[in-house]
């Protein structure tokens, strides 16, 4: 390898990775700031903003979160099911149908696979934002305006996992679909018991891309949920910024508590999530 | 005979792994693509829809969508300027050396990526506060700098506040995209190279950026699709209402016209323009990328 270390330059590899560190405290640093702030009372981020003189607070005051589960009779608590809800539903459709279609289009040759990849390709390049009108006049005419259906309803197919786990399925030897054959599955059976699960790098990369995708979902849910108690997180929060002022108590510290679930999410399934993408991913 | 049904079964097979995608395809996308082209050719009051011809599109071109597309474009430009190079080089940085260091900190670039943008938002609004001790005007303020008006202050400020927000948010992505790149690059490329006394520099500019070309365009792409439908960068700073439009992007555009002014045709007719125009852009971005020619048959 071409290791800094490797060729003894201490000098240089330290300056490396002090530039980096310097880089990485500027990434994190808003995110710092979001908790600091969130423990400290919202009308001195009225006046100042963030400033540094009071990025530490004095006091470790969880009043906001208190406040953030009981005014407006927990509204805040409503919100937070509805994105999990909106998240499972999203996320865990997605991953199944996409995969399924994924992997056939890269495991078997048919007539018309290769107009079905072009289509999967058209769509990928179509922004969902350019057709937001005639998808809202859809869902109001089938009835699922303001319903988990009709946030969730477009995005249960996504055709970046698609064309990811084509990629993916590329790579499974076929002489795993054929020793399932010979043992007499048939080929549903072989996906779910043999292949599926050698794509589980796969599925954990994708699940943790369409779960953020889908709890930090913002522009169509604005349009879909028409009332207070059906909005996910992100319409909740931006609802707390008004003409008339912000309310900064319940929005730092519900910024604050919609953000820690996702972080801890991608923790835990980190490893898979970096060596998933990378093995799937763009090859060059 | 049990061949015969076995092998038409088997026929049927595929078709049914990607039925779900063209059901969801003709549903959601060629459904409502063939509606919002119909609704452009029309005048929709409720009751009283009506076909006007090319009015929509004549009408269209109105100061507002200069303005709109004069940011779009600018915000697209300044994207791909900061959020290619930089990723390179923190990618390339992070592939070498210290393996259990690397991870922590490419975990650290990825994190601003998973906060909502409704949060990020909330703390950039807070962080650029136009007050002069918010955190970024007093380090202006060292720097001798008068404090700036981030939000209400003018176009290049807010221009400055939607890149930022853009560039902390996806830098950690992009990095992890170029990572995987470069770990599909032969390491005895690099071995040769250095045999042959190329040092570092050569070897970036000799050997991994042309390696690491179809990633570089592959980013290059989704940066530009990213940037003509951006919206919710805008939104959460201004609501749709900025001051001399300075936030007003396409989708905005689309957004205000469609569900404030309730005018969906013209809202549709802009719609297609701008997909026509992002689409013109993929299909010269893709043949740099090489993607028609690579799909194997």
């Amino acid at each position: 390898m071409m290791g800094a270390a490797s060729r003894g330059d201490a000098f240089r590899a330290a300056g490396k990775y002090l530039l980096l560190g310097m880089l990485v405290i500027v990434a994190v640093f808003p995110i710092f700031a979001l908790i600091m702030a969130s423990f400290r009372p919202g009308r001195d981020l009225m006046r100042y903003g963030i400033a540094f003189k009071t990025l530490v607070p004095s006091a470790f005051d969880p009043k906001n979160f208190i406040e953030l589960a009981t005014s407006r009779d927990g509204v805040y608590l409503t919100w937070f099911k509805n994105s999990a809800i909106l998240t499972i539903l999203q996320a865990g459709l997605s991953l199944i149908l996409s995969s399924f279609v994924g992997y056939g289009l890269g495991v078997y040759r048919f007539r018309g696979r290769s107009l079905v990849f072009m289509l999967v390709l058209a769509v990928m390049l179509v922004p969902l934002q350019i057709l937001i009108l005639p998808l809202y006049k859809l869902m109001s005419a089938i009835g699922i305006m303001n319903s988990y259906a009709g946030v969730v309803a477009p995005f249960i197919v996504s055709p970046f996992a698609i064309f990811f786990f084509r990629q993916y399925s590329l790579g499974i030897p076929k002489d795993y679909l054929d020793a399932g054959r010979i043992d007499g599955l048939g080929e549903f059976r072989i996906f779910f018991l043999l292949t599926a699960p050698l794509m589980a790098p796969a599925f954990g990369a994708m699940a943790i891309l369409m779960s953020q995708q889908a709890w930090n979902s913002f522009l169509w849910p604005l349009i879909v949920m028409r009332t207070g108690d059906m909005f996910p997180l992100t319409i909740g929060l931006n609802s707390l910024l008004t003409p008339y002022g912000n309310n900064y108590d319940m929005l730092i510290a519900g910024s604050c508590a919609a953000s820690v679930p996702i972080i801890i999410v991608f923790f835990f399934f980190q490893r898979f999530f970096i060596s998933g993408l990378s093995a799937g991913g763009i090859k060059g | 005979m049990k061949t015969a049904s076995y092998f038409r079964s088997y026929r049927l097979v595929p078709y049914v792994f990607v039925l779900p995608f063209l059901l969801s395809f003709c549903a959601f996308y060629l459904y409502p693509l063939i509606g919002t082209t119909v609704m452009s050719f029309q005048k929709i009051i409720p009751g009283r829809t009506h076909y006007i011809g090319l009015e929509n599109y004549a009408k269209m071109f109105s100061p507002d969508f200069a303005q709109a597309l004069g940011v779009s474009f600018q915000y697209t430009v300044y994207t791909i300027l900061l959020l290619v190079p930089v990723p390179v080089i923190l990618a390339v940085l992070l592939n070498s050396g210290l393996k259990r260091l690397n991870s922590v900190y490419r975990a650290a670039f990825f994190i601003p990526s998973l906060v909502s943008v409704v949060v990020a938002g909330t703390v950039f609004r807070l962080m650029f506060a136009a007050s002069g001790r918010a955190v970024v005007n007093s380090i202006l303020g060292l720097l001798g700098a008068k404090p700036v008006d981030w939000i209400l202050g003018g176009a290049w400020q807010a221009m400055a506040l939607m890149v930022l927000v853009a560039v902390w948010r996806w830098t950690g992505v992009n990095i992890v995209y170029f990572m995987s790149g470069l770990q599909a690059i032969p390491a005895d490329l690099y071995e040769a190279a250095e045999i042959d006394g190329a040092g570092a520099g050569r070897r970036l500019v000799s050997i991994t950026l042309p390696l690491l070309r179809p990633t570089i365009l592959f980013v290059t792409t989704i940066s530009i699709f990213g940037g003509f439908s951006m919206f919710e960068e805008s939104y959460i700073f201004w609501q749709g209402v900025s001051p001399n439009n300075v936030g007003l992007t396409m989708v905005g555009l689309i957004y205000q016209k469609g569900f404030q002014l309730g005018d969906l045709g013209i809202a549709s007719s802009i719609g297609l323009v701008l997909m026509l125009i992002v689409f013109a852009l993929a299909i010269v971005q893709l043949k740099l990328f090489g993607f028609f020619g690579k799909e194997d048959r």
